[in-house]
């Protein structure tokens, strides 16, 4: 029972950090129908900033500032850094072949991804890095009763994660530049004729995404403690599983997909084995595709002749 | 010019392609009125010449690998160049023919196949694991394809790592099939007809003459029923399926034969290499076949040669500080004779560029005589030049990381800035981007090549999208 509860903890952890990158994936997925595999490098570099912002408050053991202004810092600079990159990105790579061949930006996005994890190696070396999160936040701190065991790092980023995504539905669903991306997702040509700025919805859209990867690279680094230029890629993939599990455009399928994920990538480690997570992974992707390609949360999609 | 898919430029293809001017122009159209047998044959004796003009290990080595990737370029442009789907997994078909012919050539389940059967086996095998990786692409389009053959190749990796500890039920021990990290060693040269290949020079005319064959029959390939139907459910499967195509079937075939071609590769690779290993099957080389692909112009044999000896070859040269030098500068000289027009304005940058060095280097050299301590990676004919023009301090690794960034930064900045701001910074930016190289890029050569790869496919895919020789698509919209 002990053994359970800790995985399906780790599994939550897991999958929100993954719900918060497959919701970057599904909404820059949703309005240019294109899959930014640069995502999770943008992810990486997020948890590379979130690490140096870290050692410049002085490091894990000693910091200049009350901790909580730590995290928050932490997550601002990341968040924001990440963000910029993302726009960045889309600005250079992506729109100058925004009517392009659907080939071409995709594997555009694969060199984008390629170059920026080379760039990671380059700058920051191989060296994985730490945050020593326990020493920073204790690890005897948070809830131990009984068979539970979560320690509040997990607890503050399964919170700040639920946090950040009821934050982006609502975002979404309530405010002009959310319905103009909806707008645009449902249908550009027609969003650019009512005098939606379709340029500035698509930044606004890397932009959000990309935040959200950044804050995810720095939960992944503040609870897995591992900061590493390969660790975007395979999340990323996963991640987009996630967000087509779920149904890609689709906000509540990208986390209810991103849990799941995660909840069985947890479970395969701790029941089977933690060399076939991926195997695993990409088991369910083929089944969700071959039997309902549309993902879980997905409605049927409408074919354009 | 008016953009691709405007009805002009549609209008005036024909004329565009009549009016080939200047030297390059004329050697291309005389190229092209050789028959094309004639033209595969100055190929072959080209490459075969190869051997005679030099003898070193090096170069012949470099040439085996470029054949190969000439011939996993041309298996792939199969898929994504004709039938136009985007296999990611690609890498993996290559390393799952490597490993079938390491398995039935070698030790290690002590089974020792004639090379000819191995070769045939590997081939058959590969066939049938692109079939069905091409299954779930009848139901797949672009995207959600990519993401599945990429995961495929992930897992090809991750499998062949942990295959060294398989309980088979009946036996009790643990069994190793793929050796896990270490690979299999000692695999079996190939022998074909009482002849063993040995050396690399060997492989070189073997792989040579596999390639050779390779490129008759795409030849004819692409220019029979079949050839045409991947290209037309390429540009449009729906119209394709509408015109009584079988779809589904043409898709799985073009799977089936690029996985084939790139087994075959990867058996020549695996008995050159003596041995295989998990990390040569890994997405920086599937980066390299893209590379490859993508400058060469999808779509074109043609492009997938030129594509794979110019990315091949300069991806083996830039291991050597010397050579790389001459590539690097070579490249940005090119870049700006093909770009910067006309020539007088081409004279003041170049001109700029060697004043700006030659001032910053004594001004700066004056107030911190640190930053010229250094002295050129290289060692080659402009090393000395270098030296005098460019700063390179006692300990550039940091300040060169900078650098690096604020080049990134430049160089994103500048593609949205206009035409006059572009040119100004042209000059600083052809500095940095020496002060770069020469500070931080050279350090490490391997992360360099990675960064190079990345970069093409961006660069190449912005502004050239179809290669060097790749068609242009004719849209109409």
């Amino acid at each position: 029972m002990d053994f359970f509860v800790q995985q399906l903890v780790n599994g939550l952890t897991l999958g929100s950090v993954y719900a918060l990158l497959a919701l970057g994936y599904s909404i820059v997925y949703g309005i240019l129908k294109l899959l930014n595999f640069a995502h999770g490098e943008v992810y990486m570099m997020g948890a590379f900033m979130g690490y140096f912002t870290l050692v410049a408050l002085g490091g894990a053991a000693s910091p200049a500032v009350p901790v909580a202004l730590v995290l928050v810092l932490m997550f601002l600079v990341a968040g924001l850094s990440a963000g910029v990159l993302g726009v960045a990105i889309e600005r250079f790579a992506y729109r100058p072949l925004r009517d392009a061949p659907r080939i071409a930006p995709l594997i555009t996005a694969l060199g984008m991804s390629f170059f920026l994890q080379s760039t990671a190696l380059l700058l920051f070396s191989a060296d994985v890095r730490n945050m020593d999160t326990s020493e920073l936040i204790s690890p005897s701190t948070g809830i131990h009763v009984g068979p539970l065991d979560i320690s509040l790092v997990r607890i503050l980023v399964i919170l700040s994660a639920a946090l950040l995504m009821v934050a982006l539905a609502r975002f979404v669903a309530q405010t002009k530049l959310g319905k103009a991306m909806r707008a645009v997702a449902y249908d550009r040509e027609a969003a650019e004729m009512m005098g939606i700025d379709v340029d500035r919805t698509i930044v606004a859209a890397f932009f959000i995404g990309s935040v959200l990867a950044g804050a995810a690279g720095v939960m992944v680094g503040l609870v897995f403690d591992r900061v590493w230029h390969l660790m975007g890629f395979t999340a990323g993939l996963k991640a987009f599983t996630a967000a087509v599990v779920g149904g890609i455009g689709n906000i509540p399928g990208a986390m209810l997909g991103g849990l799941l994920i995660g909840l069985a990538e947890a479970f395969t480690a701790g029941y089977i084995s933690t060399t076939f997570q991926n195997l695993i992974v990409f088991g369910i992707l083929i089944v969700v595709m071959l039997v309902r390609p549309t993902g879980l949360l997905g409605s049927p999609a409408i074919e354009k002749v | 010019m008016p953009p691709v898919g405007v009805d002009e430029w549609v209008a005036r293809v024909e004329e565009r392609r009549e009016q080939r001017a200047g030297l390059l122009g004329q050697a291309l159209a005389a190229w092209d009125r050789i028959a094309p047998v004639w033209r595969l044959v100055l190929f072959a004796a080209l490459v075969a010449s190869v051997p005679f003009v030099t003898d070193s290990d090096f170069i012949i080595r470099v040439g085996v690998n470029t054949l190969l990737l000439a011939m996993l370029a041309l298996g792939l442009n199969i898929v994504v160049g004709w039938a136009g789907l985007l296999d990611l997994g690609y890498i993996a078909f290559y390393g799952f023919g490597a490993y079938t012919y390491a398995l039935l050539a070698s030790d290690q389940i002590d089974v020792h196949l004639a090379s000819w059967l191995a070769i045939v086996c590997v081939v058959v095998a590969c066939a049938l694991l692109g079939f069905l990786l091409g299954l779930p692409s009848r139901r797949l389009i672009g995207d959600y394809l990519a993401i599945v053959t990429l995961f495929f190749g992930q897992v090809f990796v991750e499998v062949v790592t942990n295959l060294d500890r398989v309980t088979l039920p009946g036996k009790d021990e643990p069994v190793d099939i793929t050796g896990g990290p270490n690979g299999i060693a000692g695999v079996d040269p190939i022998q074909l007809f009482g002849f063993e290949f040995l050396t690399p020079t060997d492989y070189f005319y073997l792989s040579l003459v596999v390639l050779v064959i390779l490129i008759g029959g795409l030849y004819l390939i692409d220019n029979s029923r079949t050839g045409r139907a991947w290209r037309a459910i390429r540009e449009d499967p729906l119209a394709a399926g509408l015109m009584t195509m079988p779809v589904k079937r043409l898709k799985l075939m073009a799977f089936a034969f690029g996985a084939a071609v790139a087994g075959l590769a990867g058996a020549i690779f695996a008995a050159l290499q003596i041995g295989v290993f998990p990390r040569n099957f890994e997405t920086p080389f599937l980066i390299l076949i893209y590379a490859a692909v993508i400058l060469g112009g999808a779509g074109s044999i043609k492009g997938m040669l030129a594509g794979a000896a110019v990315v091949g070859i300069s991806f083996e040269l830039l291991r050597e500080p010397d050579e790389a030098s001459w590539i690097f500068y070579g490249g940005v000289l090119l870049a700006l004779v093909l770009t910067v027009r006309p020539w007088r304005r081409l004279a003041a940058v170049l001109a700029g560029v060697v004043v700006l060095g030659l001032a910053l280097h004594a001004v700066v050299g004056g107030l911190w005589p640190d930053a010229v301590a250094g002295s050129p990676r290289a060692d080659w004919a402009l090393s000395s030049a270098i030296d005098n023009w460019l700063l390179l301090p006692d300990d550039p690794k940091t300040i060169g990381n900078w650098a690096f960034v604020v080049l990134v930064v430049a160089v994103v900045w500048l593609s949205q800035a206009g035409r006059r701001a572009r040119l100004l910074a042209l000059v600083p930016l052809v500095y940095l981007g020496a002060f770069v190289w020469e500070n931080r890029l050279m350090l490490d050569p391997s992360v360099t090549r990675q960064l190079m790869l990345g970069a093409l496919l961006i660069v190449v895919m912005i502004l050239r999208p179809a290669g060097l020789f790749g068609a242009k698509r004719i849209e109409v919209a």
